[in-house]
């Protein structure tokens, strides 16, 4: 490791895209001139003071950044213990955090003369905020979507077609995000010279985990300008959920130098690790090659991939972003886990003790800080993600609740 | 040694002034006792060389076809280590004909890489054909399997462009496999004409035999891609009479692989070189 590695842990990845071991470019030859464009696409971009102004231009007016870094004062007197802030990426137009990236890779499609979006989603969330970007920018937008959470997520399919996307249900494999980002790989391969692919999370190969990261970093840039306005110093630990994992290298990468920030990712245990349906890739995968890139990955011991599980559908992916798998083997973040039970009880909770119905993918994390905040000092701090909210959720938790007494 | 028996093969192919046909099946599918009888019938059904495909859950280069032999394959059992017992009984029964590993890179790697490059030699296999191994990743295998002497068969595609594809062939061996559509196996259909340039092309940055894949299905297209080519692959056509001969609980068919052969025959009817 050179000099300058050793000094920070935000120089990753390598240039061959790599984060350790993780990473790296495993594509068909047909992608790797498309993929080599985007990345030098991507690196001229950093230096052009004309696309951050672009770029800080739609943040401000369009998403409505900054997002706020609001004190949850009746969860924190609830749980006892440290003080909690919730990063409100729930209130970003089209209501999570995926627009943040969806809009950078937006523009630098743009800027590379390509007209038409590919993207993969899974709770609709990613194809939601790419129809949108397509329609501000007057570009062509074909979703894949997995079969299975088309049903799901229905209110989601309705306002990407209303967008004017194009919608292709996927029902290869068991119909999921995995199976919709394979889909839109194929489609990719088919339509290499005409189209760019939005990939929404942090995954795939290189330069995507690097560019969608960078892309969603403004969450932790913000976030710690905005808790050193209201608290004059840093937090004691950060918090986020994670499937693919954006949100939370968003909130974590600016923190990851800072030493005294202890750093939690919460990945979605399903019905239980133990059980086996579960959308753990660290806690409970091993290292393989997915989708392009190196990472933990559920699999069977002949390296067959898994199907995840999860009630969240955007944590419901066998892999995992190759930096957290990075920094898990280093020891950086503390990967763990919440059950869909968990996150039930806290989707309402929170709902009812502040207001703010969250997404099911952020109600991971607030279950995860339940189970640590109350033992913390009331001088501590502690910074959650609100990644998205939870309207998208209602017709599939409202009746589990209902069932369970809990309305 | 493997790369004889590939460089045999093309020499012998080109004597008879016509291109070789490489046929590719999934190993596995429908059942690891149909397979292997296709696998072991492939040379007296014509074909010249065989690309035998490692299945994997998620081929994201493969069209309908070819995914859904994968998958019926995992289904019915199919391991690495099935995959190379297979390979042992062809070479045991074929001393002399080509025999090509194809598939994704995530089996070998949880098979371990050392691990598997032993057994594929010891099995009598000749090459390796990964799709999602670009040389940027030459590192994971493409080094260690040469230094094996296998052949590592590299892809170049229609979006490779004269820039790039010194970097492709470079460390290349075997032979050099085209891909004649941007797309997925089983899909579209590339013009006699646009092999052709390519086929010239290519063989500006490299001696290496030239294959024509993808998207090539009937006689008529062996025809064409073979009269400009080295050797011609054809896989979703051949495992197309699997899927169509399958009962509803997924049985084979007991005429399936003398169809399957029948199919091959036609395909096989002497190209003549342009």
């Amino acid at each position: 490791m050179n000099e300058q590695l050793a000094n920070s842990l935000r120089n990753q990845p390598d240039e061959h895209g790599k984060f350790g071991i993780h990473g790296g470019r495993f594509v068909a030859e047909t992608l790797m001139p498309l993929i080599l464009q985007v990345e030098t696409a991507w690196k001229e971009s950093k230096s052009d003071p004309d696309f951050a102004a672009e770029m800080e231009y739609y943040r401000k007016h369009y998403i409505g950044r900054p997002s706020p870094l609001f004190f949850a004062k009746r969860l924190t007197e609830y749980f006892g213990g440290a003080k909690l802030y919730m990063k409100r990426d729930e209130l970003n137009h089209t209501g999570a955090h995926k627009i943040n990236n969806v809009l950078g890779q937006a523009l630098l499609a743009k800027r590379m003369g390509k007209t038409k979006i590919i993207a993969e989603t899974g709770a609709g969330q990613h194809g939601v905020a790419s129809a949108t970007a397509c329609a501000l920018f007057g570009m062509e937008c074909e979703v894949f979507m997995g079969a299975e959470d088309v049903e799901r997520q229905k209110p989601n399919v309705e306002r990407m077609r209303l967008l004017g996307a194009k919608v292709h249900p996927v029902t290869s494999g068991a119909g999921t995000l995995k199976d919709a980002m394979n889909e839109a790989l194929r489609y990719w391969v088919t339509n290499a010279e005409t189209h760019f692919y939005i990939i929404g999370t942090a995954a795939g190969p290189h330069p995507y985990p690097a560019m969608v990261r960078d892309f969603q970093s403004i969450i932790g840039i913000e976030a710690k300008a905005q808790l050193h306005e209201a608290e004059g110093r840093l937090p004691d630990a950060i918090v986020a959920c994670i499937g693919g994992g954006s949100n939370a290298l968003g909130l974590f990468h600016p923190f990851l130098d800072d030493k005294d920030v202890a750093i939690y990712g919460v990945e979605a245990a399903g019905h239980g690790i133990e059980t086996g349906e579960h959308a753990a890739s660290l806690n409970g995968g091993k290292p393989g090659i997915l989708h392009g890139n190196r990472t933990y990955l559920l699999q069977d011991d002949d390296g067959q991939i898994k199907d995840a599980y999860s009630i969240s559908a955007g944590l419901d992916y066998p892999g995992i972003g190759p930096e957290h798998s990075w920094l898990h083997e280093i020891g950086r973040v503390n990967y763990v886990s919440a059950t869909d039970q968990e996150a039930l009880e806290y989707f309402a909770l929170c709902s009812r003790l502040e207001g703010i119905i969250p997404a099911l993918e952020p109600a991971h994390a607030i279950a995860f800080i339940a189970t640590m905040i109350g033992d913390m000092d009331k001088d501590q701090i502690v910074v959650m993600n609100m990644c998205g909210r939870g309207d998208k959720d209602l017709g599939a938790v409202l009746p589990i609740l209902e069932k369970q007494g809990k309305l | 040694m493997a790369l004889d028996r590939i460089q045999a093969c093309f020499s012998a192919c080109q004597t008879d002034n016509r291109a070789a046909l490489g046929i590719f099946i999934s190993a596995g599918d429908p059942d690891l006792t149909t397979s292997t009888e296709l696998l072991l019938g492939l040379p007296d059904a014509s074909a010249d060389f065989v690309e035998l495909g490692m299945p994997f859950s998620d081929p994201m280069a493969d069209g309908p076809v070819i995914q859904a032999a994968s998958l019926r394959a995992i289904k019915a059992g199919i391991t690495m280590d099935k995959v190379l017992d297979m390979a042992s009984q062809f070479r045991a029964k074929h001393a002399d004909v080509p025999l090509i590993l194809m598939g994704y890179f995530n089996p070998i790697y949880i098979y371990g890489v050392e691990r598997f490059l032993n057994a594929a030699t010891a099995a009598g296999v000749d090459g390796l054909i990964m799709v999602d191994l670009p040389p940027e990743e030459d590192n994971e295998l493409c080094v260690q399997a040469t230094d094996k002497g296998l052949a590592f068969i590299r892809l170049v595609t229609p979006t490779t462009d004269a820039k790039r594809i010194p970097v492709v062939v470079e460390k290349a061996s075997g032979f050099i496999y085209y891909v004649s559509i941007t797309g997925i196996t089983g899909s579209g259909r590339a013009s006699a004409d646009s092999i052709a340039s390519a086929m010239a092309h290519i063989r500006n940055f490299t001696d290496l035999p030239t294959v024509v894949g993808f998207g090539i299905k009937h006689p008529d297209h062996v025809r064409a891609a073979g009269a400009h080519a080295d050797g011609v692959v054809v896989g979703s056509a051949v495992v197309s009479v699997i899927a169509d001969n399958l009962s509803d609980d997924g049985i084979a068919a007991p005429d399936t692989v003398e169809k399957a052969f029948a199919v091959i025959r036609e395909l096989n009817t002497g190209t003549p070189r342009i």
